[in-house]
């Protein structure tokens, strides 16, 4: 910023335009990125939104028609919602008590408990999916674990199915829930508790009066982070699922390399950019997108 | 409340809640290793014998070891071309308005934002018409623009901390703008460079749904290969290549932490 105002009014640099030599540098610098992004996100999404109202060389609501009245393509996004919704309350209720315990634990063992939370994050999403298929099946040991124990008699099904799908969907995302509560919550002041503790406050209503508001922002955050996430949700699906399970995403993708219906393809990805952009406005009305998207 | 009895019934179900979601998050990397080393072409866990068979298999397999060079390849370029364009940008930035700054900062994200699955129709689309499809540059070109938002990031992050009136002062001394970045200012940002590159090769060398529409044919990546391995025919190949990745990933996340210590030292 005092860069700029030191050098912008120097005379001579833009002779026809007044474009000074420092707005001249800054557009150089920018433009690479920007041409990118633009020449391969912005302008193929506007005319891929142009295609999704296009049927037969004509306007046409019709790929959008087929969402509402083919129960195919309806049951596709009704699908793509529920497993959203289940997946995110899942790593709320999961997540919020590892997040509570890290704020308290001491900086060492935060440190630990934070490196073991992130671990994940930085493996191949293949190589995890690659894990639950072994540990899921019939024979699997986790089922091998329970009918053992005497929990059940005949093995569950885990794979294949929407059980596995949201299983290996939480552990994605239980990381992108527990780092932004966390991040919320670590500078609480526990003294505060004390205080509420003091004023007759048993240890239970403190927790839900003075901690849980002000860790909500952090919930939030995290919450619509995980949810927008899992309504584009592929590889997991794909291969948890078995074909059994099929999200939006999943639908697109058939769309474009069996049938080469572009403007199908599109519509229900617009849908789904619609349903994420409505998410991240709602949530960049708590907290800051950039605390949001920010990598951890 | 650190200082409450740590045996209190409350807290002993709220340390139990909490390793068993550790144990959650940690069990498939820990599955994967053993499995890797099985001597059984069936998917066991724990493994009844124990041998390389699977690590013998992968580097028996040119399919596997070309998608290899070419994922690590792609990797490589991809690094190459995101860090200056996400320095820059990220550079260029801290010295435009904040309204512009702000507008700036939303299209750069965007390729964060958009479903990843939309994102890739549009990037096919493109290709199609450019004849990219299954071409080298295509996919780095495809990995730069995911990678982007990160580099540019971790960059602003760094240049929030530095002091711009350092660049003015190497230049009332005689420095060329030029030179006042390179001697100046890179310098004091360059952990967090390092470290974008590193993230940068991460997000390349994972990305799968992109990769499935334009890396194929001769340059089909290790991440589309495995993804066509896990739906069909599963084989502890896999497990071997992913113990690969995971070692891989370890590796340069130490090398993150190193540079990081380094740019607060």
């Amino acid at each position: 910023m005092s860069a700029y105002a030191m050098t912008a009014g120097k005379p001579g640099a833009g002779p026809a335009h007044r474009i000074s030599r420092d707005t001249m540098r800054r557009g150089v610098l920018l433009a690479p990125a920007l041409l990118l992004v633009i020449g391969l996100v912005v302008l193929p999404g506007l005319w891929l939104l142009a295609l999704s109202f296009i049927e037969k060389g004509h306007f046409s609501f019709a790929h959008y028609e087929r969402m509402l009245t083919y129960s195919s393509y309806y049951r596709i996004l009704i699908a793509t919602f529920r497993i959203s919704l289940v997946v995110t309350l899942i790593c709320i209720v999961l997540g919020f008590p590892v997040a509570y315990l890290m704020a308290q634990l001491p900086a060492r063992l935060a440190v630990v408990l934070t490196v073991l939370v992130i671990l994940p994050l930085w493996t191949s999403v293949l190589v995890r999916t690659y894990a639950w298929l072994v540990l899921l099946t019939d024979g699997g040991p986790i089922n091998r674990l329970l009918l053992s124990s005497g929990l059940i008699q005949t093995p569950l099904k885990l794979l294949f199915n929407e059980t596995g799908t949201v299983i290996g969907m939480v552990h994605v995302m239980l990381p992108f829930f527990i780092l932004p509560v966390y991040s919320a919550v670590r500078s609480f002041d526990w003294s505060l508790m004390q205080a509420a503790a003091s004023l007759g406050a048993p240890p239970r209503s403190a927790f839900w009066r003075v901690f849980v508001p002000l860790a909500l922002p952090g919930v939030a955050a995290g919450s619509v982070l995980v949810l927008v996430q899992c309504l584009g949700f592929f590889v997991t699906p794909a291969v948890l699922g078995g074909g059994n399970v099929t999200m939006a995403s999943m639908k697109i993708a058939s769309n474009i390399q069996q049938y080469f219906d572009w403007g199908a393809a599109s519509a229900f990805g617009v849908v789904l950019l619609l349903a994420t952009l409505g998410l991240l406005l709602i949530a960049g009305r708590f907290v800051s997108l950039n605390r949001v998207l920010g990598p951890a | 409340m650190a200082s409450a009895a740590p045996l209190n019934p409350n807290r002993f179900w709220l340390y139990c809640v909490a390793a068993a979601v550790i144990f959650f998050l940690i069990l498939p990397i820990a599955v994967v290793v053993p499995v890797s080393f099985s001597d059984s072409k069936y998917l066991q866990f724990p493994p009844e014998a124990y041998s390389t068979r699977w690590y013998e298999s992968y580097w028996n397999s040119s399919d596997w070891l070309r998608a290899t060079r070419v994922s690590l390849t792609v990797a490589f370029c991809t690094v190459l071309l995101t860090v200056p364009l996400g320095t820059a940008a990220a550079y260029a930035m801290t010295s435009v308005s904040p309204r512009a700054a702000r507008f700036l900062q939303i299209v750069l994200l965007l390729p964060m934002i958009v479903p990843g699955m939309l994102v890739a129709i549009g990037i096919f689309y493109i290709y199609i018409r450019f004849k990219l499809v299954n071409s080298l540059i295509g996919i780095v070109v495809a990995h730069t623009v995911l990678a982007l938002p990160f580099a540019v990031m971790t960059v602003q992050a760094a240049l929030q901390s530095f002091d711009f009136r350092q660049e003015q002062a190497a230049m009332s001394l005689g420095a060329t703008r030029f030179g006042a970045f390179f001697r100046v200012t890179l310098p004091q940002i360059k952990a967090a460079v390092i470290s974008s590159g590193l993230f940068v090769f991460i997000i390349s060398l994972d990305e799968v749904v992109i990769s499935l529409f334009i890396a194929g044919g001769e340059n089909t990546v290790l991440t589309r290969r495995m993804f066509v391995a896990l739906r069909d025919a599963v084989d502890p190949t896999v497990a071997a290549i992913s113990t690969l990745l995971i070692g891989t990933t370890l590796l340069l996340l130490v090398a993150l932490a190193v540079t990081r210590r380094g740019q607060r030292g």
